[in-house]
């Protein structure tokens, strides 16, 4: 099950450990990426605060964390090619995998139809 | 991101409405009114991200800045720059006066020539870089930074005696065309453009309108700036990018573009708080104002011509991937040594560039410095600038 914040995250979560990422509006807004800077493996993320940076060629951008958790794991392919966020932003382009500490949180965020929704109406 | 924009004074181009969060902290001009460009259906129509910047709204981007940039540095670009000020000057005693204003040696300005200066206050501190170009009757045609031009007007028509009669030329449009390729695009509406060389300009007919041309331009390549009435400007605009050269570009890739070739942007590189001495623009400083004085700030740049400064404007290459913004705190060891003013990811490069006023000791080509970013220091070397070659035409 996919699920979407309004700062334009997604969170993929399979059993307990979820994948989040940028969505393709939030790529399409940032511009071409340069660099993206990723949290340590076992940094503990809070629901709405800084987990993530994203670099384009003119700013830098904060990505936060959808849910609490325990980062598990990075991905280690954006160091090498940070523009993977722009070409495959739902899927190779991930950014970290986290453990999920509360699941109640993950019933605020969007469903993919609500949040089409939402960005249609930006 | 909360989208920091603002005017040529502020930092950051912000790729569009707020996403996220953003790291800078600028002063906002959200709250201000604001204008609208001769162009801004034609930006619209083309697909532009439009953004709010020196109190216009602004094409930043328009297929994305990378392509741009490449396109400006392999092909032609146009921009539209018409938020910028054009000024005309004239009136009885107009050199000496305008002398009195500006570090410029009117002396030597010929007609259809264009020269550098700068409008510095009482203490030697930029209040702004602008061109200035002399006309064949004897006038003199100013182009200054947008965000700075009511500043410049109200500066000037304060210092200038009352019979110098100031025009705001504000029915004129402004289009940059800038690329290896933009001379052969604009031959063909303009053959006798192909004459000019670096720094000259002309007026002639384009699509059967009044236009000013100068061969010059704010990213390293040549090109040219067209002066031309703002009700033709989308015509013309249609008629430049009809050739296979040339796509319109945005103010993402000209702000990358100009600091690849390492151009101070005003309110950034250069603040009433900097000498042009420090910024290295000793250039904008003609040779008999710098011995002879009488331009607002003489006595202070004078003093740092002989004496030197204890900082300086310098190139940085920084290692990695991360770039180094505006406002950067930079390191020789555990010594803050300078702050970034400027830096990006050089597309041209790939990799980050930056520019930054580092103490004079630490200034010199190949000094090993570090640059603070969220913490983490990266390494970076002092380096000559331009980062990218300059491909000015000065003849053949």
């Amino acid at each position: 099950m996919r699920y979407f914040t309004d700062e334009h995250e997604w969170i993929d979560v399979d059993g307990d450990v979820a994948t989040v990422g940028i969505t393709d509006y939030a790529q399409g807004q940032l511009g071409d990426i340069v660099f993206v800077e990723l949290p340590a493996v076992g940094t503990k993320v809070e629901k709405g605060k800084d987990a993530a940076v994203v670099e384009s060629v003119k700013a830098a951008s904060d990505v936060y964390a959808p849910i609490d958790g325990e980062v598990t794991e990075t991905n280690g392919a954006l160091e090498e090619d940070p523009a993977l966020v722009n070409t495959a932003p739902e899927g190779e382009g991930w950014f970290f995998r986290i453990t999920i500490a509360n699941a109640g949180q993950l019933e605020g965020l969007m469903d993919e139809a609500a949040y089409k929704d939402f960005v249609a109406s930006l | 991101m909360a989208a920091p924009l603002g005017s040529d004074r502020t930092a950051v181009f912000c790729p569009g409405r707020p996403l996220m969060s953003d790291h800078d902290t600028d002063e906002t001009l959200e709250d201000l009114p604001l204008d609208k460009l001769a162009l801004d259906d034609w930006h619209r129509a083309r697909g532009a991200r439009m953004v709010p910047f020196a109190g216009y709204e602004m094409p930043i981007q328009y297929e994305g800045i990378v392509a741009e940039h490449n396109w400006t540095r392999q092909s032609a670009g146009l921009f539209d720059v018409s938020h910028m000020g054009q000024l005309l000057l004239s009136g009885p005693g107009l050199d000496t006066a305008v002398e009195a204003v500006l570090p410029i040696d009117l002396s030597t300005l010929k007609p259809g020539a264009q020269r550098y200066s700068l409008l510095l206050d009482e203490e030697g501190g930029v209040l702004d870089d602008l061109m200035v170009s002399r006309l064949a009757d004897g006038s003199l045609y100013l182009v200054v930074n947008g965000a700075t031009k009511w500043d410049d007007i109200g500066t000037l028509r304060e210092a200038l005696p009352d019979d110098i009669t100031l025009n705001h030329l504000d029915e004129q449009a402004l289009l940059a065309l800038q690329g290896p390729k933009a001379a052969d695009a604009l031959a063909r509406h303009v053959p006798e453009a192909a004459a000019l060389t670096f720094m000259k300009f002309g007026r002639f007919t384009l699509d059967g309108h009044p236009v000013q041309i100068a061969r010059a331009g704010y990213t390293g390549e040549d090109g040219f700036e067209i002066s031309l009435p703002a009700d033709a400007a989308a015509e013309i605009a249609d008629l430049l990018c009809a050739e296979p050269e040339v796509k319109p570009i945005g103010l993402g890739a000209r702000d990358s573009l100009r600091l690849e070739a390492g151009l101070p942007l005003y309110g950034h590189d250069m603040t009433p708080e900097t000498s042009p001495v420090e910024a290295g623009l000793i250039f904008g400083i003609n040779k008999r104002r710098r011995t002879q004085g009488g331009f607002p700030g003489a006595d202070r740049i004078i003093r740092e011509i002989a004496d030197g400064t204890q900082r300086r404007w310098a190139g940085l290459k920084i290692e990695g991937r991360l770039p180094a913004r505006e406002g950067a705190e930079v390191f020789s060891g555990s010594e803050k040594i300078g702050t970034v003013t400027s830096g990006g990811f050089s597309p041209t490069l790939g990799a980050p560039i930056a520019m930054a006023y580092v103490a004079s000791g630490h200034a010199a080509t190949g000094t090993q410095l570090e640059v603070e970013v969220r913490g983490k220091r990266l390494a970076a070397t002092v380096s000559p600038t331009p980062f990218v070659p300059h491909r000015y035409y000065r003849g053949s």
